[in-house]
């Protein structure tokens, strides 16, 4: 146990924490809003993300963007790279629920029958980018880990008693931020976020009332697929790689971030993504990285044992936190 | 065809032709159990129309055929000429049926106005796109031009979004609605804050944002004391005289008696009589089903 390295620089691991975080949170999103609408855990969601990151990469290549990059082509080749990442993760999310659990509405099929289907796209996107594009393509698909170039220099920007800020820091955490802003505006203010709330409230009654839920629950899966592209641009950026299963691991992540803020709740998916990530980087200081995930675990473990509904309390429909 | 026409032409003898919702002969079952037998009536425009009966007869299982809840076993519902059976929901009440609920089902997370919105929202054009992007714009009026002068130049240059004007728009006539029933005072508290009567108020405002042409209410006087039912009275006949339809579930007689233009009995799902109160009031089938001794139903 090392506390000096974690006191050392706390200012510096809160910052790795909050970086990590944001991308659970954004990722967490998605959980959130399909449980909070569905009352389903969509574990294809995982892959989702996993598709962004590749998105990423393939933007990077076609344009020829890396690390010797000038200024223009790096703006150039990030918004492309956000806007394909958006759209990729958006369409797959939309297809998923489209293709697998569209039918199984039809039948009111029993939620077990969801989670199970939930699994299987899972393992099939998976299978996609692990086997199928590579038998067809070869490298870089496959199942070795891939380097995602980063036109994105890493400069500090500032420098406050020793905790050094950088630029993509800066990006990562205000990006996730701006974001989650949004979502939050666009469901407590706008039109189609009422009609989000009102089905996560009683879909019965919102579809008698006139709410297309069809419409709404396209929406969710839409908007949170959009979210895991962003996410999936911002850990490229922070961490320059990818995999067919990079998915898993971040996934089980964000459902935890999810869980721990309260399931169904789009301020406590924030809360809760950036907690789990300072907690992750405060436990690998002191202990050693390994101990990341267990850490992760405890916490959760120990929130669920008090608070049974996650920090900030469950449901999508109340959206005031 | 015979059958059908004689059918039709017994239970709709007096009928002025002019029919909003029709209901054709609608058997319902569940299982074994049969929940509404044969069941055939109409509702004519511009009338309040009451459907009564004891408990468990099927008032509220009708409501639901007619909402879209269940689709009959046979028979059918039509509104205007179209079929409802088998629409879905949202459609249905687009096609200009609302309803309110026996048990209260708001939105108990939202605001009473924003209850009223989702209702006025159905009734707005803007698609998902229109909503995310913003890009159908409408040349401004003077008066809808923003406050600010720095948005107000933008919307003078750009026009405002349809979005942005729609959503004003169903802002100001969920605040007519909440006026119009009364509850407008405590507009921005939660539904699940509102007491009792303003909660069953506020249902029917909801309902009335989506501009039906024909309103279901399902025991809007329930728990209600004498005070609150003569307003809902009242209410019930303003909603008429705006040009809308009633149709009315209620067990309390004095309210039915009072306010209703006609009634239809059902009795263990199938109608027992049909027509103006006071003439089902002295029904003898009415009298044994529903209303118990004969001294009870002169009171009524």
């Amino acid at each position: 146990m090392d506390f000096n390295a974690l006191f050392g620089d706390l200012g510096g691991h809160t910052l790795d924490g909050l970086t990590k975080g944001s991308v659970y949170a954004l990722v967490a999103l998605g959980y959130t809003m399909v449980y909070g609408v569905l009352r389903l855990i969509n574990f294809a969601h995982s892959e989702v993300f996993m598709v962004g990151t590749w998105t990423v990469l393939g933007v990077y290549t076609v344009l020829g963007a890396d690390d010797t990059s000038g200024m223009g082509m790096v703006i150039f080749a990030t918004l492309a790279a956000l806007v394909a990442a958006v759209v990729a993760s958006a369409s797959v999310a939309l297809a998923v629920e489209r293709i697998a659990y569209k039918p199984l509405r039809k039948k009111n099929a029993p939620p077990l029958i969801f989670l199970i289907t939930a699994i299987g796209c899972s393992l099939v996107l998976v299978e996609i980018f692990g086997h199928v594009l590579r038998f067809f393509f070869g490298p870089p698909f496959g199942r070795a880990p891939v380097n995602v170039p980063s036109p994105i220099q890493t400069v500090v920007l500032l420098d406050v008693g020793g905790v050094r800020i950088t630029n993509v820091q800066v990006f990562i955490v205000v990006g996730a931020i701006l974001m989650m802003v949004a979502l939050d505006q666009f469901v407590n203010k706008s039109r189609l976020g009422r009609g989000v709330r009102a089905v996560a409230q009683d879909a019965d009654t919102a579809a008698l009332m006139g709410v297309n839920q069809d419409r709404v629950i396209m929406l969710v899966f839409v908007l949170g697929g959009a979210m895991a592209g962003v996410a999936a641009l911002l850990y490229t950026i922070a961490f320059d790689l990818t995999k067919f299963d990079i998915g898993f691991i971040i996934g089980i992540k964000a459902f935890t971030a999810a869980v721990l803020g309260g399931i169904g709740n789009l301020r406590g998916a924030l809360v809760g993504g950036l907690l789990l990530g300072i907690v992750e980087v405060y436990a690998s200081t002191v202990f050693n990285s390994s101990w990341a995930d267990v850490t992760a675990f405890i916490v959760l473990v120990l929130v669920l044992m008090f608070k049974p509904t996650g920090l900030l309390g469950e449901s999508l429909g109340k959206a005031r936190a | 065809m015979s059958e059908q026409t004689l059918e039709s032409g017994a239970h709709v003898a007096g009928s002025s032709g002019d029919a909003l919702l029709v209901v054709d002969d609608v058997t319902l079952r569940f299982g074994g159990v049969v929940a509404l037998n044969e069941v055939a009536f109409e509702i004519r425009r511009g009338e309040i129309l009451g459907l009564i009966g004891p408990n468990g007869a099927g008032k509220t299982t009708c409501f639901n055929v007619m909402t879209g809840v269940y689709t009959p076993t046979s028979g059918e519902i039509r509104f205007d000429g179209d079929r409802v059976s088998g629409v879905k929901p949202h459609r249905i009440n687009a096609m200009g049926i609302a309803r309110t609920f026996q048990n209260i089902r708001l939105f108990p997370e939202m605001t009473a106005m924003e209850n009223v919105m989702v209702g006025a929202d159905a009734r707005h054009k803007t698609s998902v796109m229109g909503t995310l992007f913003r890009l159908y714009r409408v040349k401004a009026k003077e008066h809808e031009l923003p406050d600010n002068p720095l948005k107000r130049s933008l919307a003078k240059v750009f026009g405002i979004s349809r979005h942005t004007l729609e959503e004003r728009a169903g802002r100001q006539k969920s605040m007519e609605m909440l006026r119009f029933v009364g509850i407008a005072d405590r507009a921005h508290e939660l539904a699940r804050n509102l007491p009792y009567g303003y909660q069953r108020r506020l249902e029917i405002a909801r309902a009335l944002a989506t501009e039906p042409k024909l309103l279901c209410l399902d025991e809007p006087a329930a728990g209600f004391n004498p005070a609150e039912k003569a307003d809902l009275m009242n209410l019930i006949r303003k909603i008429r005289d705006k040009g809308q339809t009633v149709l009315l579930i209620e067990h309390d007689m004095k309210l039915v008696m009072g306010v209703t233009d006609r009634l239809v009995v059902l009795e263990f799902g199938q109608k027992i009589a049909e027509g103006l109160p006071e003439e089902v009031a002295r029904n003898p089938k009415v009298i044994a089903a529903y209303l118990g001794e004969p001294d009870d139903a002169a009171q009524a």
